[in-house]
């Protein structure tokens, strides 16, 4: 798993990658009460805003985290935004892309490095 | 940081794991780790303990010894029948401006030989010194500093203060002083989360003996002000600074059910305060705005500042959304703001935009979640 300083977190899972939020993300939002999904075959650009995600507390973006096409959504997390705050990095995954060029993860930090930039 | 004033419970927040925020000048806590959803939801099921010491207490002392002097003379300043006010009894009120605007609101109580009022945090110093200015010819207004006030509201609120003072028998809105374990006690049942429960006014002294006992009773958990809006805002109930402020008068905003025939045209005590030109004629004609609940058809929360139109493409907004957030008891996201009067009936549709989408919302009736006052 690698994870990004935007406190999302990347699994190379077969030719996609998964992409969540941190459960230091989700802990800091509060509980999640929406989630609005990005449309699926549709090509983006790291750091494009894909998500919107709101906490009782404010609403805030995802961005995309590497160039790539939106493969598929976990469409479950409109129904149960609340799962982000049960699982943000299992189940309560947010999207799935097909990656553009691999080597954007090489830079990403791995989880000791993550532990250490939120101290 | 440093500047910020701590209430009489800070070394109980912190040592609770509260998160702390700045509000009103003072340090307080948004939210423990239950959190702000599970806070609201058990304040709805069980009991929640709040803190609100930051707001202010003041005593209104008639000179002439008769507290109907005292009545009359705070009636100069609040569009509210006060001298009808019966000993033991509470009632809620609103300061006003010249122009007809609202610059805080308060509850007023009668306690026999005085009045005691109790302000909002974020007004309190100007509040005090508006009562100075204008009332002490009659009154000797006397600021309370060393007393915290609590909130314990929900439906085991009750059983709860039971156990520590005689208030089972208190209806809503009625105020008593009763002795306890902890000193004399000012009990109000009131509050301003929709729920049945009780404000207690405590000696700084008692105050963290007092809070201890409290959460030491099954049930009873410590509630954030994160958790105190949503509730506020289920139960349909006005912010001061958000809902109501000096450029929305009590017609627009909706709570000129507190102002009382009397006090209205026609009325034996008709005007006499401030901004009563405007406030009189509203009251007649109805204002060009008003605040309504609005309930998104949709599960994005409308937020305050949030423009309201009357349709997907016009270019004019009819209104503003000043509260918004998502209701955890109601299951669903819920606002009020102000819309103009053609556009304020209960059902009609209207929309939001929300980060650069309209969204249709409904003009719906508050309070969302109906309260549970014990009249």
């Amino acid at each position: 798993m690698k994870f990004t300083e935007e406190h999302e977190w990347l699994r190379i899972e077969g030719d996609v990658v998964v992409v969540g939020i941190t459960e230091h993300a989700a802990e800091q939002l509060g509980d999640v009460v929406f989630v609005e999904l990005p449309e699926t075959d549709q090509e983006v650009a790291k750091d494009d805003e894909v998500v919107v995600i709101e906490s009782v507390k404010a609403a805030s973006d995802i961005l995309a985290p590497i160039d790539g096409e939106i493969v598929e959504v976990n469409t479950m997390l409109v129904d149960e935004p609340g799962k982000v705050n049960d699982d943000a990095q299992g189940d309560a995954w947010f999207f799935k892309m097909k990656p553009a060029d691999l080597s954007q993860m090489d830079e990403m930090m791995d989880e000791a490095a993550y532990k250490a930039f939120i101290g | 940081m440093s500047d910020l004033k701590r209430t009489g419970l800070y070394d109980i927040h912190v040592e609770l794991g509260a998160k702390m925020v700045p509000f009103a000048g003072y340090d307080m806590p948004v939210q423990y780790p239950l959190g702000v959803m599970k806070e609201h939801i058990h304040t709805r099921t069980s009991a929640g303990l709040f803190d609100v010491s930051h707001m202010g207490q003041v005593l209104l002392r008639p000179k002439s010894g008769d507290v109907a002097d005292a009545a009359l003379a705070l009636e100069s300043l609040v569009p509210v029948s006060l001298l009808a006010l019966k000993e033991g009894r509470q009632r809620y009120a609103m300061f006003t401006n010249d122009a007809g605007g609202i610059t805080d609101d308060l509850m007023v109580a009668n306690r026999g030989d005085h009045l005691f009022v109790v302000v909002n945090a974020a007004c309190k110093g100007a509040d005090i010194a508006h009562m100075q200015a204008n009332l002490s010819d009659m009154c000797e207004i006397e600021v309370i500093e060393d007393r915290a006030l609590l909130a314990l509201q929900g439906p085991l609120a009750e059983a709860v203060l039971a156990a520590i003072a005689p208030v089972a028998e208190m209806k809503f809105m009625d105020v008593a002083i009763v002795g306890s374990d902890f000193g004399d006690l000012w009990v109000s049942r009131s509050g301003y989360s929709g729920e049945d429960g009780y404000e207690v006014s405590v000696s700084n002294d008692q105050a963290a003996a007092f809070a201890r006992a409290l959460l030491a009773t099954d049930g009873v958990e410590p509630i954030g002000l994160g958790a105190r809006d949503s509730l506020r805002l289920e139960a349909g109930l006005c912010l001061y600074g958000n809902d109501i402020d000096e450029t929305t008068s009590p017609v627009e905003g909706a709570i000129e059910w507190a102002i009382q025939k009397v006090r209205r045209n026609g009325g034996e005590r008709a005007g006499g305060f401030p901004g009563a030109d405007r406030i009189l004629n509203e009251l007649e004609n109805g204002a060009a705005r008003r605040r309504v609940g609005i309930l998104p058809d949709g599960r994005a929360p409308m937020r305050a500042h949030t423009l309201l139109f009357a349709d997907e493409t016009s270019d004019t907004t009819i209104g503003e959304i000043t509260s918004g957030a998502f209701g955890p008891t109601i299951e669903r996201p819920m606002s009020m703001g102000y819309v103009t009067t053609e556009h304020a009936a209960t059902g009609n549709t209207i929309y939001a935009e929300v980060r650069g989408k309209r969204l249709p919302a409904t003009v719906a009736d508050m309070p969302f979640r109906p309260s549970t006052y014990k009249r």
